[in-house]
């Protein structure tokens, strides 16, 4: 185990530096100096050409790449072009609120789909198995700003139960578990669509697995002593049902973060995904490469997360 | 001697084609079973005639903003005789540029799907076929590629390129080739140990010649399954990109950018008419494709299942 993580964790290394080329290359594509960028332009003039010279903004490509990836190791991603504002500030500064919105997707997604996907496998080829199957085709289906659209306009216009937009109420000033509540309130919509993939995957993945494991003859043994249909199906079946779908854990995590930039562009939630998008419209290409960056990295560590867990929760597997 | 046996293996193909008719056909025996499949199918086949015969089904044009009677302009007009689905806000028939917007959204995602399927089988036979470096390179670049999120890079370049129905194309098609590389490349090395492909390279058989007579001939069933799932993803990200504006540019219709008019929460709450239809459409044609993909799956590979 140890040796397979150790091995796994090399393996990213090159796909790390590739990942910094590719970011790199795509900003030479974007119109204006990507070197500029990295220089705080509230500084002086003198200090400006000492930045400029100590960059070496002249040099050759490759040379100006190492300079670049010193300055990203250094947690320098840039500065705005418009405000001068550091990229690496605004993210920090939008990061929690993109965590609170895809950690809540997250829990939903599991708690919701694993029942479901037991539930499907349990009532194979009985309607309920296909009224969710074809729910699930419609989950990975529908396009994220319409599904979310459309619960404002059902959920939030038409019922009034849920605000439209935001995170918490403008100058409403909660605390405590009125403050909560409110999060609550706010979070269910875009929650649900950032969800509603992963829960459609999670299901199906469920589903599956159930089905292989509840085919294996330890199940039968488990039916036929005696045991009741909830001890075979929930501690013998979905226990060993479960192993493969750890691994969506680690694929989900870039997934509803990628899913955060529609969702949170839609309802108005304060998060990256709504930065990258107001910096999209305003073509602040540092934000939008540092963003990049980011969510990159994080597939990356994701597919790591997965293949890991995987080899941790079923010894059987060997690498 | 070569020549000899190259014939003999012509007459059994043509033997085997004249005794199979399609309608007795295994995999097309299998797809029929699938309701959900052949729904699909039969409402895909509606929306590609549809967009096909636009000009001559669309009633009005759908760029002209259309005067009533009186001589005013119709502008958000809801639903009624004259117009079937209403009119936007700068008066335009809603049916008609639904139709012309489903011409322009499956193009984009068909074209988009070609160059990534061209792209994604040139490589992962290349890489699968050749193996050693060649192969370390080009699965390292996919490794690299993969890490980046589709609707992401899509974004990223479309805003540093000019968002023209060419660059969306191009766009999508270069961003999303890397799924089909890996599981062609995973087909061909499958393929490459098997005796018959051995037998063919032993007898000096050119490698051009052996992939493409013996090799792509029997790994087509997965890509055109992973064709058809990837023309889904293709609408949804081609509808995305329009919908943020850095897509199919107005006054072109496509579905995408038909729903950026609900971004106006006036529109979104009284004009339902405005963007619903262009949801709904985006919805079904992907899920029916979605159908006929995993139709496809299991009629073609039984094995793939699961």
């Amino acid at each position: 185990m140890k040796k397979y993580l150790i091995k796994r964790l090399l393996q990213s290394i090159p796909i790390l530096i590739g990942i910094t080329i590719m970011t790199f290359a795509i900003m030479q594509l974007a119109p204006g100096n990507p070197m500029q960028t990295m220089i705080d332009p509230k500084i002086s003039a003198e200090e400006m050409q000492r930045a400029q010279e100590n960059l070496g903004m002249n040099d050759s490509l490759p040379v100006q790449y190492v300079t670049w990836l010193k300055e990203i190791a250094q947690g320098n991603f840039g500065y705005t072009v418009k405000t001068g504002q550091s990229v690496g500030g605004l993210i920090v500064e939008r990061l929690p609120a993109t965590l609170l919105l895809t950690g809540t997707a997250f829990i939903m997604a599991f708690a919701i789909g694993v029942p479901l996907g037991v539930y499907s496998a349990t009532h194979r080829y009985k309607l309920p198995d296909y009224v969710l199957t074809v729910i699930s085709f419609v989950g990975i289906s529908i396009p994220s700003f319409f599904f979310g659209l459309a619960l404002i306009f059902i959920f939030a216009l038409k019922l009034g139960w849920l605000p439209t937009s935001g995170m918490i109420t403008v100058g409403a000033d909660y605390s405590g578990f009125q403050l909560f509540v409110d999060y609550l309130k706010h979070v269910t919509l875009p929650a649900i669509v950032l969800a509603l993939p992963t829960i459609a995957v999670v299901m199906r993945f469920t589903r599956s697995s159930m089905l292989e494991v509840l085919n294996q003859d330890f199940i039968r043994t488990a039916d036929s002593k005696g045991l009741s249909k909830k001890v075979v199906y929930l501690k013998h079946g979905l226990r060993n049902a479960l192993i493969p779908v750890i691994t969506i854990f680690g694929l989900s995590i870039p997934f509803l973060f990628g899913g955060a930039y529609i969702t949170e562009h839609i309802f108005n939630w304060p998060g990256m995904g709504s930065l990258g998008i107001q910096s999209i419209v305003a073509r602040e290409y540092p934000v939008i490469m540092a963003l990049n960056l980011f969510t990159s990295i994080l597939v990356m560590s994701g597919n790591l997360l997965a293949d890991v867990m995987y080899a941790w929760a079923d010894p059987r597997i060997r690498y | 001697m070569n020549g000899s046996l190259e014939v003999s293996e012509e007459k059994i193909i043509v033997q085997t084609e004249e005794s199979k008719s399609w309608r007795d056909n295994a995999a097309w025996k299998r797809f029929k079973k699938n309701r959900l499949a052949l729904i699909g199918a039969v409402i895909l086949m509606v929306l590609l005639l549809a967009s096909i015969m636009a000009p001559v089904l669309a009633p009005y044009s759908p760029y002209d903003s259309i005067k009533s009677e009186a001589g005013t302009l119709d502008v958000l007009a809801p639903p009624g005789s004259e117009h079937i689905l209403g009119t936007d806000s700068l008066g335009r028939d809603m049916l008609s540029r639904i139709i012309y917007g489903g011409r322009v959204s499956l193009s984009v995602a068909f074209v988009a799907v070609m160059i990534a399927t061209v792209t994604g089988v040139l490589l992962g036979v290349i890489a699968g076929y050749y193996g050693r470096w060649i192969d370390t390179i080009i699965m390292r670049i996919t490794d690299v590629v993969i890490c980046f999120p589709v609707l992401f890079l899509a974004i990223t370049v479309a805003t540093i390129l000019k968002p023209n129905l060419f660059n969306v194309m191009l766009i999508i098609g270069l961003v999303s080739w890397t799924t089909m590389t890996r599981l062609v490349r995973g087909e061909v090395l499958r393929l490459r140990e098997m005796d018959y492909i051995e037998a063919t390279r032993a007898m000096g058989q050119r490698d051009f010649i052996i992939i493409m007579k013996h090799i792509l001939p029997n790994i087509m069933a997965p890509i055109v399954v992973q064709g058809t799932l990837q023309t889904a993803e293709a609408i949804l990200t081609e509808s995305a990109l329009s919908f943020l504006g850095v897509g199919v540019q107005q006054p072109v219709p496509s579905w995408g950018n038909m729903l950026n008019e609900a971004t106006s929460i006036m529109v979104l709450q009284f004009k339902p008419w405005v963007w619903m239809p262009a949801g709904f459409a985006i919805l079904i044609t992907i899920l029916c494709i979605n159908f006929v993909g995993d139709g496809l799956r299991d009629a073609l590979d039984p094995k793939m299942k699961n």
